[in-house]
């Protein structure tokens, strides 16, 4: 017998017989009931608590805000995808800007070492965020692969206003995420960090030091710092 | 601990009493400990102010049962979903046997370096001195274990490998395996590992990652991180190969949430992780980056023994937060290596021996003070403390018997003289005449009685017993009301 059917067999002729199995009440994970002010002022919050820095900004100047975070950065390297519009307004607004647009619709092997060593700053999109713990909700796509998140010193990602929901349970539930996951989902609430050194806060041990979220409201916003 | 790479350092549960008298006398360790577990019990009580704490404790606990009643129909429908996904599945009866296909994965890819991600699982099968016998280099990713592989010792803690080291101890450490220079800067020594480790994850063939909760409805494997090392092993090598005990399978999606708060505030007191990871395939048609091969490991290696009796099951909700231990005031006193094991404190105590049976850890049951604390904080509600007096029972012979090992504790010598007091106790006048007879020989009784008056004074019978002195109060009192 296989060690599959051998685990099985041993599991369902249970000694103590059939167990039965608890209601769960979600209720506890839902129903917030904040406004959207609300939202994002509990998403800036928790972000920024882990050191995730947040960039207010009117939709229609969104890319000047993102130079703005490249100029101060001294981002010179910049790699984004292609098709998604956050990635095509990118490229168009920092054509005239000196700094060079890496494209990511190619294999990792044939540029990992490029990707690891040279690229300063990654650009993504977002699908939306979870006011309760400051995240940001991210399917990478060919257009966005899983690294550009990951690997550059610098993860930039823009984020919609109002995509900002209350929870994580919200989040699954509303976007019907059972219905077809992606190979990659993430939740991403701040930079890599680390507390090994006895208990003493680093950032940026094996992932982007720095996570810089521009947030485009559709009216003004609250604070345009850009 | 038996099947360590030769020159680590060796614990094991059978020298618990020697191991928690040499590190109660070691005022470094006491001081690492007590520090941290101070900070985390106070940060993980913050982290649920805005929470209602007891009804998400209850939900907690209420998905974990619910997984365990369907573990079966679930483990099956897991397989179905992940193989729909293109993950290919594995079953391992015991560690030996995830050890070899693992090893075996890694050999079809003529693989002679191994990335890995932090798993609890891979340490309790020995993975890395498999994999080095094979030939094949495992190099640990997350700091804390990367620090105490390079220290040659296993990790102390579930959550934080490396508490018991402070920052004197790992700058010393990555300054002789490392060569970086001897600092107390904290951002200089990360920022080194950093470049260290960033290089082995380009040239690892494999990544080898545990599994935090791994969903049947989706065939998704969820892991949890704050380093994003978990993420780099997941999708820098050419082939994943995912570890998990068969106890770490949830039904739905929807009861990830619930269980990912509380494991992150149980845990560390973070509201929340910098990533959390779902993993539902490999690299699709068309994707740039990620694994082209993701496979799955499922381990029993003795979870399906545990799962048997209703009373023991609870052990198998844990979603290893290492809450108990940081509120332990034994681990807080004599630190994880004590155990000898690879789950340390009181979820250890109550899950090693049934993995690794009571003839080797017969005195971990008793590695606490029955305070409470660990049930108390656990996020799913373990009963951890009737456990451990269950577990201590079946060591002395007086439970089920379905805990390898049971009865190892019993001694003849032991059972004579209890039975000797259960019939002294039920026989009132050889009672009366035998403390009368205990209390006028009270001279004679020896002042050391073994181990037992290390710490304690012996006890002597009083002159006069107690019967005998309400008997003289009783009768004062009546001569007293006749006056």
């Amino acid at each position: 017998m296989s060690a599959r059917d051998t685990i099985l067999k041993r599991l369902r002729e249970r000694a103590d017989g059939p167990l039965t199995a608890p209601e769960c009440d979600f209720a506890v994970v839902t129903n917030r009931g904040w406004s959207q002010e609300e939202r994002l002022a509990r998403f800036e919050r928790w972000i920024t608590s882990v050191h995730g820095e947040v960039v207010h900004v009117d939709q229609a100047r969104w890319t000047e805000a993102l130079a703005g975070v490249l100029a101060d950065k001294g981002v010179r390297r910049l790699a984004l995808g292609k098709q998604h519009p956050v990635a095509v307004e990118a490229r168009s607004a920092l054509a005239d800007v000196d700094v060079e647009l890496v494209g990511v619709d190619r294999d990792i092997e044939q540029w990992q070492r490029e990707q690891f060593e040279r690229v300063e700053a990654g650009l993504t999109s977002t699908r939306g965020a979870i006011a309760e713990t400051g995240s940001l909700w991210l399917w990478p796509t060919p257009d966005e692969p899983r690294l550009i998140s990951l690997v550059p010193p610098l993860h930039i990602a823009v984020l919609d206003a109002d995509t900002v929901e209350d929870t994580l349970f919200d989040v699954v539930e509303a976007h019907a995420w059972a219905g077809g996951m992606p190979t990659n989902a993430l939740l991403i609430s701040g930079p890599s960090k680390t507390a090994n050194i006895e208990q003493t806060l680093a950032y940026g041990v094996h992932g982007p030091r720095e996570l810089v979220v521009i947030v485009r409201h559709a009216g003004e916003p609250p604070k345009a710092t850009r | 601990m038996s099947g360590q790479p030769p020159g680590v350092e060796t614990y094991t549960p059978r020298e618990f009493h020697r191991q928690a008298h040499d590190a109660l006398g070691n005022p470094q360790i006491r001081a690492n400990f007590r520090k941290a577990m101070d900070g985390l019990m106070s940060k993980r009580r913050d982290s649920f102010d805005d929470w209602d704490l007891e009804t998400l404790r209850e939900l907690g606990a209420n998905i974990r049962l619910r997984a365990l009643a369907r573990l079966p129909d679930l483990l099956e429908q897991l397989e179905a979903n992940c193989e729909a996904n293109g993950i290919r599945v594995h079953w391992a009866e015991d560690g030996e046997e995830a050890c070899r296909i693992v090893r075996e994965i890694c050999e079809s890819h003529g693989a002679r370096s191994v990335i890995k991600g932090k798993s609890m699982v891979s340490e309790e099968m020995h993975l890395n001195a498999h994999l080095e016998e094979a030939g094949i280099e495992a190099l640990e990713s997350d700091l804390g274990e990367y620090l105490v592989q390079l220290n040659q010792q296993t990790p102390s803690h579930i959550i934080m490998p490396a508490i018991h080291l402070n920052t004197d101890e790992i700058s010393e450490i990555l300054h002789d395996k490392t060569g970086t220079e001897r600092t107390r800067d904290v951002d200089y020594m990360t920022a080194a590992a950093r470049q260290q480790l960033r290089e082995r994850f380009m040239a690892a063939d494999v990544g080898v990652s545990g599994v935090n909760f791994a969903v049947a409805e989706t065939g998704t494997l969820c892991l949890v991180e704050n380093e994003g090392n978990g993420r780099m092993t997941t999708t820098v090598p050419p082939v994943h190969v995912a570890v998990t005990g068969i106890e770490k399978v949830v039904e739905q999606l929807r009861d990830v949430p619930p269980l990912y708060a509380l494991l992150t505030r149980s845990a560390t007191g973070q509201h929340v992780t910098t990533y959390f990871n779902m993993i539902s395939s490999p690299r699709k048609e068309g994707e740039h980056d990620g694994p082209k091969e993701v496979h799955l490991v499922l381990v029993d290696n003795g979870r399906s023994n545990i799962y048997q009796d209703d009373e023991l099951l609870d052990t198998l909700r844990c979603i290893r937060c290492g809450a108990c231990m940081n509120h332990c005031p034994v681990y807080t006193r004599v630190g994880g290596h004590t155990y000898g094991t690879t789950y340390p404190g009181p979820i250890g105590s109550i899950l090693s021996p049934h993995l690794m049976g009571l003839e080797e850890t017969k005195d971990l049951p008793t590695a606490s003070s029955l305070c409470g604390a660990c049930g108390e904080v656990c996020p799913v509600k373990i009963p951890i403390p009737d456990l451990l007096v269950r577990l201590r029972k079946e060591s002395v012979g007086e439970g089920r018997g379905n805990v390898p090992g049971a009865g190892i504790k019993r001694t003849r010598k032991e059972v004579a003289a209890w039975k000797g007091f259960q019939w002294l106790a039920t026989h009132p006048a050889v009672w009366r005449s035998g403390t009368s007879v205990a209390g006028k020989l009270r001279a004679l009784t020896p002042a050391r009685l073994g181990p037992w008056t290390d710490y304690r004074t012996a006890p002597k019978p009083a002159g006069t017993t107690l019967h005998a002195l309400v008997k003289r109060h009783q009768s004062s009192k009546t001569h007293q009301e006749e006056r």
